[in-house]
C-alpha cells in the first residue's frame, strides 16, 4: 500500500488506500485505520467513488485536527497526518 | 405513540384534528362549488377552514390555497411565481438547505439558480443572500428552519433585504407553522398539514395580494386558481381544526420540549464517544435536534434503534438504495455519515427520552465493535 506515486498534481503521499466500491462510512475508517502508519506531516492519497466519503474526509480531519489537503485533479484524496 | 421521535416526517393526528375529520366525513363531504343545499354547507365549512389558517399565519383568507401536499403546495409556489414574474426574469436565489420539493421545483424549472450557503450550525447568512438578488431575479426562497437540523434561518432579515430589491420571498414554513409564530415579510408560504397534527394530503399556499403569481397548471375556479381540481374537503377541515389546536398549545409545548431537546443535546455529546451534535444550539426549532456517530453506518444505527422501539430518520446514505448523503448536512460540512434525526411532539414523555439516552450508548458501542473500529 506504499510508495506508489501520486498521479497529477496531488501532494506526494506516502500510503495510498484504494476504498473505490466500498460504501460509507468504509472509506473513513479505512483513513482512521492507516493513519498510525503514515509518519507524522507526510500525506494518504485515498481513492473513492462513494459521494458520501468525499464530505466526510474533511469532517473526519477537523474532529480528528488533522489536514485536509483536498480533491486532487485526478479524483483521489489528500490528507495530511498533523498527530 | 410510545418510541415515535420522527415528528419531521409526520405526526399522528391531534384529538382536535381527530374529532374534526370523523365529523367532516358525515358534513363535509358535498362539492363546494355546487349550488344545491349540500354544497352551500360544503362552501361554508371550506371557508371557514380557510378563515381559520388565515388566522393563524397572519394572511387575509382570499391568500389562502388548500393543496394536496406541502411538496405540491411548494411547487406551485416556485413555479407560479416564476411563471408571474417571467417578464422581470428567471433568476432563482435559494439557500443550499431548502427542501429537496423546492429545489426540485427549481430544477424543473429548468431556470439559473444562485444557491446561499450556510454556517457550520446550518444558518444562511442575511448579506450573502442579499448580495446573490439580481436585477434578473424573479423569486428568492428560504425556508423558515431546516427540517434536517433545526436551525431557524434568518426569514424577516432576508425579506426585508428582498423586499428592498423587489424580489418575491417564497418562505417554506413546514417545520415551524404550528409550532412557532409565522415570520412577517414574506411573498409566498407553504406549510404541510401532517407536520402540524392535521391529516396527511393537506398542502397549504399562501401568496399575498400583489404578488404576481400565474398557474402553472390548467386553472379553474377552485382555490383562488392557485391549485386546479375539487379540494379534499374533509381532510381541509380536520387540518384547520388541527392547526388552531397546535398554535394554541404551541407556546405550552414549546417551553416543554425545549428543554427535553436539551437535555438530548448535552447528555448525547457527553455519553456517546465521538459524536457530533449538529444545528445551532439557541437559535433553532423546539422539537428537533440531529447528532452524527463516527464510523457508524447510518442505516444500522436506525434499525438497531427501531429495534430498541424508536422510530427516528436518518441524513446517511449507507446504504445502496440512497446513494447521496443529505444535502443539508453537506452543505454545513458536517459528518454525513452515522446519522440520525430526533423529532418530538405532544406525545413525547421525559421517560421516553431518557430511555432513548440509556439504551443508546450501547448501540453505538455494539455497531462499533461489529465493524471492528473500537479505538479508532
Amino acid at each position: 500500500m506504499t510508495g506508489r506515486p501520486a498521479s497529477g498534481d496531488a501532494p506526494t503521499p506516502t500510503v495510498v488506500l484504494d476504498c473505490r466500491g466500498r460504501p460509507c462510512p468504509v472509506p473513513v475508517i479505512e483513513l482512521a485505520r492507516a493513519l498510525p502508519g503514515v509518519p507524522v506531516g507526510e500525506v494518504v492519497q485515498v481513492l473513492s467513488d462513494d459521494p458520501a466519503a468525499r464530505l466526510d474526509f474533511p469532517a473526519w480531519c477537523r474532529m480528528r485536527s488533522q489536514d485536509y489537503l483536498g480533491e486532487n485533479p485526478d479524483g483521489t484524496f489528500s490528507i495530511r497526518r498533523l498527530t | 405513540m410510545s418510541g415515535y421521535l420522527d415528528a419531521a416526517a409526520a405526526l399522528p393526528l391531534s384529538p382536535a384534528a381527530r374529532n374534526a375529520l370523523l365529523a367532516a366525513v358525515e358534513d363535509g363531504w358535498a362539492d363546494p362549488a355546487t349550488l344545491y343545499g349540500q354544497g352551500r354547507r360544503a362552501r361554508l365549512l371550506l371557508e371557514g377552514a380557510r378563515e381559520a389558517v388565515a388566522g393563524v399565519v397572519g394572511a387575509r383568507p382570499d391568500e389562502v390555497s388548500f393543496a394536496p401536499s406541502g411538496t405540491q403546495a411548494a411547487h406551485l409556489g416556485v413555479l407560479g411565481a416564476l411563471a408571474g414574474r417571467a417578464v422581470t426574469g428567471s433568476h432563482v436565489v435559494h439557500s443550499t438547505i431548502e427542501h429537496s420539493c423546492v429545489l426540485a421545483a427549481v430544477a424543473h424549472a429548468g431556470v439559473e439558480a444562485t444557491p446561499v450557503g450556510v454556517d457550520r450550525l446550518g444558518r444562511v447568512d442575511e448579506a450573502a443572500f442579499a448580495a446573490a438578488l439580481r436585477r434578473d431575479t424573479a423569486l428568492a426562497c428560504l425556508i423558515s428552519a431546516s427540517h434536517e437540523v433545526g436551525t431557524l434561518q434568518p426569514v424577516e432579515a432576508v425579506a426585508a433585504r428582498c423586499a428592498e430589491a423587489g424580489v418575491p420571498l417564497l418562505v417554506d414554513a413546514a417545520q415551524t407553522v404550528g409550532r412557532m409564530p409565522v415570520p412577517s415579510g414574506w411573498s409566498a408560504l407553504t406549510a404541510s398539514a401532517h407536520k402540524w397534527g392535521g391529516p396527511p394530503g393537506v398542502g397549504l399556499l399562501a401568496v399575498r395580494t400583489g404578488t404576481r403569481w400565474r398557474s402553472p397548471l390548467p386553472a379553474d375556479e377552485r382555490e383562488g386558481g392557485r391549485v386546479p381540481g375539487a379540494p379534499g374537503l374533509p381532510q381541509i377541515l380536520s387540518a384547520a381544526v388541527g392547526l388552531q389546536a397546535a398554535a394554541a398549545e404551541a407556546e405550552a409545548e414549546d417551553r416543554r420540549l425545549r428543554p427535553l431537546v436539551d437535555r438530548l443535546r448535552e447528555r448525547i455529546a457527553a455519553v456517546v464517544a465521538d459524536v457530533e451534535v449538529v444545528g445551532d444550539p439557541g437559535r433553532r426549532l423546539p422539537h428537533l435536534m440531529t447528532f452524527s456517530c463516527l464510523y457508524v453506518d447510518g442505516e444500522s444505527l436506525v434499525r438497531a434503534l427501531d429495534g430498541a422501539g424508536f422510530a427516528v430518520s436518518s441524513g446517511s446514505s449507507c446504504s445502496a438504495s440512497t446513494l447521496e448523503p443529505s444535502h443539508v448536512l453537506a452543505a454545513m460540512g458536517v459528518l454525513t455519515h452515522g446519522n440520525v434525526r430526533l423529532s418530538l411532539h405532544r406525545g413525547t414523555t421525559e421517560a421516553e427520552v431518557e430511555r432513548f439516552l440509556s439504551v443508546l450508548p450501547r448501540l453505538v458501542e455494539d455497531l462499533r465493535r461489529d465493524a471492528g473500529v473500537v479505538g479508532l
